[in-house]
């Protein structure tokens, strides 16, 4: 790592205009999430006066109350909601797609290849594409504005299994399955006991991913739910912000919201570093 | 473990080829009400009714031109972020890509929301310092207003990018990077000549994610929408789409307009796969 090249670059390349560069992009992506945990903890008159660094405006207690009692509490329905959405679907979604993409890698079957182009094609095509059509399903099968017609399509993540495909061939080496067949384990048991636990790593980092895209997913969810009930957080707020442009009530709890909304994704992501790291890695490698 | 697996495929794959068969067909007829008993076949003339509306070939046009600004400044900033991060000067090197990527893990719909809060006179600092500073603009205005998507869209992901190439440039082999010094490179050079052309795969993957990406944007300016005239209901094909099916109850016209968009994004990704490779067999040849 610190070899003579590394250490002699700088003197040609001026240090400091490196490291200028990279903090004043640091400010860009920080600062807007900073402005974002100041106004949410200041009180209504502080934010429209821009005022956010007086402390006797400090009113993050006061606003997180507001929040859950506007519209009688409705935000803690749709966090919830999303909450459910988000979890159990990455959960489900990463067990099947890295499953799959297990099996792509280790199994031979007819038209494999041709079935892993359309995973491929799959991912290349545009979600609001796909919206209309799963609407039409949906309504004949009668879930239109249900739960299932949220949760069901999201766990499809063709994505998930190009890197459970990459994972299963990085992780669980051939050896090891022929040596657990020898043995006369039977397939499924063996990929229960042996195989997953190589995956592990695997399975979380799709997870993490898909997590983020059903927590930022707006489309679908705005086609097929028209009872507040069942949105989801992006949704409600998307709802609360067209609310104040008519009546500023909903400003604060608008910021309050969208400051609580962030926080989840934020830690699991400091949490799991190593993980969407590898991923990021994963793909990057093709 | 195959039976399984067939099982997961079916399960998965179903809907995809569900939805896009649907659309296939949907688009040949006018499907007026819900079920296939009141559709009657109608040829091509949604197509022709798409085509023939300003308004989509607008929103069409509307994408292309964010492509066009958005694709090439994304690939640049976060390519020079990355090889300035790679480049030895770097310090705290884990924090600022734990910065520069915090944005990605901001909901789209939320990041919307900061954006134009930050856009708003009075109630952004940012529009007040610079009324302060006698500079009024409206960064919601005609001309203002694809700059600041684009600037949201910059800022949610560039530092995800940026980790991309990072990791992709760990991965050139340091022989490379200290023979090119050894032959008197310098450090830019040996970035630009040595490094960046070594990662070529992940910029075209970059390319084709942002493109895919950038096709299907609907959150950001659904957002916007809501605070600005400028924006339309069908300024982009996918607000189009949502536009004509859940505001007109017009599917026919919808399902062919996400066709088009469908096409459209394959015929992109196909161009931007080609180029690639024919330059990369130009490299092999020169």
């Amino acid at each position: 790592m610190s070899t003579t090249v590394r250490s002699r670059r700088p003197r040609f390349l001026g240090r400091t205009a490196v490291n200028v560069v990279l903090g004043v992009f640091v400010l860009y992506t920080l600062l807007p999430v900073l402005w974002l945990v100041l106004a949410a903890s200041r009180n209504a008159d502080a934010l429209s006066a821009s005022d956010l660094f007086s402390p006797e405006n400090f009113s993050l207690w006061s606003n997180l109350v507001d929040l859950f009692a506007m519209d009688d509490g409705i935000y803690g329905r749709w966090y919830l909601n999303t909450l459910l959405y988000a979890v159990v679907g990455a959960a489900i979604s990463a067990l099947i797609s890295v499953a799959c993409g297990y099996a792509f890698d280790k199994y031979r079957f007819r038209h494999k290849e041709t079935l892993f182009g359309l995973v491929l094609a799959a991912v290349m095509v545009p979600q609001t594409v796909l919206a209309l059509p799963l609407y039409l399903i949906a309504s004949h099968l009668g879930v239109v504005n249900t739960f299932w017609a949220v949760f069901v399509p999201l766990l499809f993540n063709p994505f998930g299994v190009y890197l459970g495909r990459i994972f299963s061939e990085g992780y669980v080496p051939d050896e090891v399955l022929e040596a657990a067949r020898i043995d006369g384990t039977g397939e499924l048991v063996m990929y229960v006991r042996v195989a997953f636990g190589m995956l592990g790593p695997g399975v979380l980092t799709v997870f993490l991913f898909q997590l983020t895209a059903i927590w930022n997913n707006f489309f679908l969810p705005m086609v097929m739910l028209s009872d507040q009930e069942l949105y989801p957080v992006a949704l409600g707020l998307y709802s609360w912000n067209s609310a104040a442009t008519v009546s500023p009530e909903y400003y604060p709890v608008v910021i309050t919201g969208a400051l609580l909304a962030v926080l989840p994704l934020i830690v699991a992501f400091l949490l799991l570093q190593r993980f969407w790291k590898a991923g990021l890695t994963a793909g990057a490698v093709k | 473990m195959a039976p399984f697996f067939v099982l997961l495929v079916g399960v998965f794959l179903a809907p995809v080829i569900t939805a896009v068969w649907l659309s296939f067909f949907t688009d040949d007829r006018s499907g007026l009400g819900f079920g296939p008993e009141s559709t009657t076949f109608v040829g091509l003339r949604s197509y022709a009714a798409v085509f023939g509306d300003p308004t989509f070939l607008g929103a069409l046009g509307v994408v292309l031109v964010f492509c066009l600004v958005y694709i090439p400044l994304l690939v640049l900033l976060s390519l020079t972020l990355a090889l300035l991060l790679d480049s030895g000067a770097a310090r705290l090197r884990p924090l600022i890509q734990l910065g520069l990527f915090l944005p990605h893990t901001v909901p789209g719909i939320i990041a919307a929301i900061i954006w134009l809060y930050l856009y708003t006179p009075g109630i952004s600092p940012v529009v007040d310092v610079l009324a302060g500073a006698d500079v009024t603009i409206d960064l919601l205005g005609v001309e203002t207003v694809i700059p600041s998507i684009v600037n949201i869209a910059i800022w949610t992901n560039l530092g995800y990018n940026m980790v991309i190439f990072y990791t992709a440039l760990r991965a050139v082999p340091r022989e490379l990077v200290e023979a090119s010094v050894v032959d008197g490179a310098g450090p830019v050079r040996t970035a630009l000549s040595v490094k960046a052309p070594l990662i070529r795969s992940s910029v075209v993957m970059v390319v084709l994610f942002s493109l895919i990406w950038t096709l299907q944007l609907f959150t950001e300016p659904m957002l916007l929408s809501q605070s600005t005239p400028v924006i339309n209901s069908r300024f982009t094909p996918s607000m189009y789409i949502y536009d004509a099916a859940f505001t007109r109850n017009n599917y026919g016209l919808a399902a062919a307009a996400s066709v088009i968009l469908l096409v459209c994004t394959v015929a992109l990704s196909y161009v931007v796969t080609r180029w690639s490779n024919r330059d990369a067999r130009r490299r092999a040849a020169g």
